[in-house]
């Protein structure tokens, strides 16, 4: 069975990744899986609003997925539906187990997730943009969450389908991934498959998202790591403040997340 | 509360749960088939102490234009405050949102309904499905409890009698809906390490991760959900789905 794009079944779609794409935001990341474009920005850990959401023991990370009404054939209706509130709720789940969120009582970290362009896979890639968003934005993390979906057509298990793959595929099955630990910390799943083969539907989707989490990594260091453009900048003005947008909010957390890169 | 929780994580280390019951025991389950005689068709399930009902009403409207020649399926979850004290009056939550979604899917990539045959006339007039699960009582396990009172209620729909543009409910006919497979759901959870199958209130509220798997009647898997804040191993997700494959067989003779 030959894809359309020529890929192979277990070939992603042209992945680009960009971390700090908005200066306003303590943390952000811009991720491109094919024709799907994501933005996430990240804010805080600030105060929690409303009250009531306030965890005594840990932050709350508020997670909101939203679709821009011109990303889709036809336009999406802005506002909530029960499809984005869904996505939110497990996109949250699946960052979570990532964050060290007992290191910031009583605070939220403010997840926003724009969807600019959709064509298939939109909440694996707002999962990775998030990601790299968190970490850019120096909150401590135990890894980088990766995202892909699978599926099966015909007898080959793909990876990361796109938008006419998924007409055709028996299931779809998005998964969120900890390459670190092992863990998964999204599964979902629609379709038709027998046991054996929704296991290697999942076999599949983790080795996708093993792939991008060296992507996730690689934007990460163009950001952050020795070479890249702000940090030179930095080094050589010596100022004692850091740039505006970059540190700011949590400046023992961002060096955490850059002393990881160095680690890798 | 605490002190309950912890007594639920420490038994749940060992293997073990509150009622006794086996790590992969379900609660009793009764279904009772057409409580409702207003609605086309009704179900209600007791699972442990949750009560849950599913009614189906049945209306006339157009089709969706990506799909000219089917019917409409919609599911809604209602938690009503009657349920629990932690249910509110109010727009429907994420929990709500995600149950009537995922029950949504199970019938949907099951194909339970085939929806071609509720077409009335193409791209002017299908049969609309409504699915209503109200919450009775929350004990645990909503998921599971409102996917069987859905499916059953289904299957018990009788259509009513259909004059042009309107319907004359009132008056219900001997035809029942195009119903072609019975979608089962098993959710576990995951406590200590330790995987737990139908979890009661005590355990959702300190479970670390939850998964639902819904199979149709010849074992394949149609529908699949996690959820929950920490994560599950490939090897646990596996341990899940033969679980799930054994323990939905029986479950299915309760929908005969």
């Amino acid at each position: 069975m030959k894809r359309k794009d020529k890929r192979k079944p277990g070939d992603l779609r042209s992945v680009e990744i960009k971390a700090g794409v908005i200066e306003q935001a303590d943390g952000s990341a811009m991720v491109k899986m094919g024709r799907t474009i994501a933005v996430a920005a990240v804010y805080g850990p600030r105060e929690m609003h409303p009250r009531r959401m306030r965890k005594s023991e840990r932050a709350f990370l508020k997670t909101t997925y939203r679709m821009a009404p011109f990303s889709t054939t036809d336009r999406c209706r802005p506002g909530r539906s029960r499809r984005s509130q869904e996505i939110s709720m497990v996109t949250r789940e699946a960052l979570e187990p990532a964050i060290f969120l007992e290191e910031f009582p009583k605070t939220g970290i403010y997840l926003f997730i724009e969807i600019i362009q959709a064509d298939a896979g939109t909440r694996t890639a707002g999962i990775n943009a998030a990601s790299v968003a968190l970490a850019d934005a120096g909150i401590p993390m135990r890894d980088l969450v990766a995202s892909v979906a699978a599926g099966k057509i015909g007898k080959d298990y793909f990876l990361d389908l796109e938008y006419k793959e998924e007409e055709e595929t028996a299931a779809d099955v998005p998964v969120a991934y900890m390459p670190r630990t092992k863990e998964i910390t999204l599964l979902q799943m629609d379709g038709d498959l027998s046991v054996k083969d929704m296991k290697g539907v999942l076999q599949t989707a983790i080795k996708g998202c093993e792939i991008m989490y060296e992507k996730q990594k690689q934007a990460l260091r163009e950001r952050w790591g020795p070479n890249a453009a702000d940090v030179k900048k930095e080094l050589k003005t010596k100022t004692a403040k850091p740039p505006s947008g970059t540190l700011r909010g949590t400046p023992s957390g961002a060096q955490a997340s850059t002393k990881t890169e160095k680690k890798r | 509360m605490i002190i309950q929780n912890q007594h639920v994580l420490n038994m749940a280390s060992k293997g073990q749960r509150i009622d006794n019951r086996g790590q992969d025991e379900y609660r009793e389950i009764d279904i009772e088939r057409n409580p409702v005689e207003k609605a086309e068709g009704s179900a209600k399930v007791t699972l442990g102490k949750t009560i849950v009902i599913a009614g189906i009403k049945m209306g006339i409207g157009k089709p969706f234009s990506d799909r000219p020649d089917e019917g409409v399926l919609m599911v809604n979850a209602e938690f009503s405050p009657i349920a629990s004290p932690n249910f509110e009056i109010g727009p429907p939550g994420d929990d709500a949102v995600e149950l009537a979604r995922v029950v949504d899917r199970g019938i949907r990539e099951s194909h339970a309904i085939d929806l071609r045959k509720l077409c009335i006339e193409k791209d002017e007039k299908v049969w609309m499905v409504n699915v209503d699960i109200h919450i009775i009582n929350h004990s645990g396990n909503l998921i599971d409890a409102s996917a069987m009172a859905s499916i059953a209620a289904l299957w018990e729909v009788r259509l009513p009698e259909l004059k042009g543009n309107e319907i004359n409910y009132d008056k219900k006919t001997s035809k029942r809906l195009p119903m072609t497979a019975k979608p089962v759901p098993v959710t576990f959870v995951k406590m200590e390490g330790n995987l737990f199958m139908d979890p009661g209130l005590e355990e959702e509220e300190v479970m670390e991760a939850r998964l639902t798997v819904t199979t149709r009647d010849n074992g394949n898997i149609v529908s699949l959900q996690k959820g929950g804040a920490k994560p599950f191993t490939q090897d646990e997700i596996e341990n899940a789905f033969a679980l799930a494959e054994k323990k939905t067989k029986e479950l299915r003779k309760l929908l005969n």
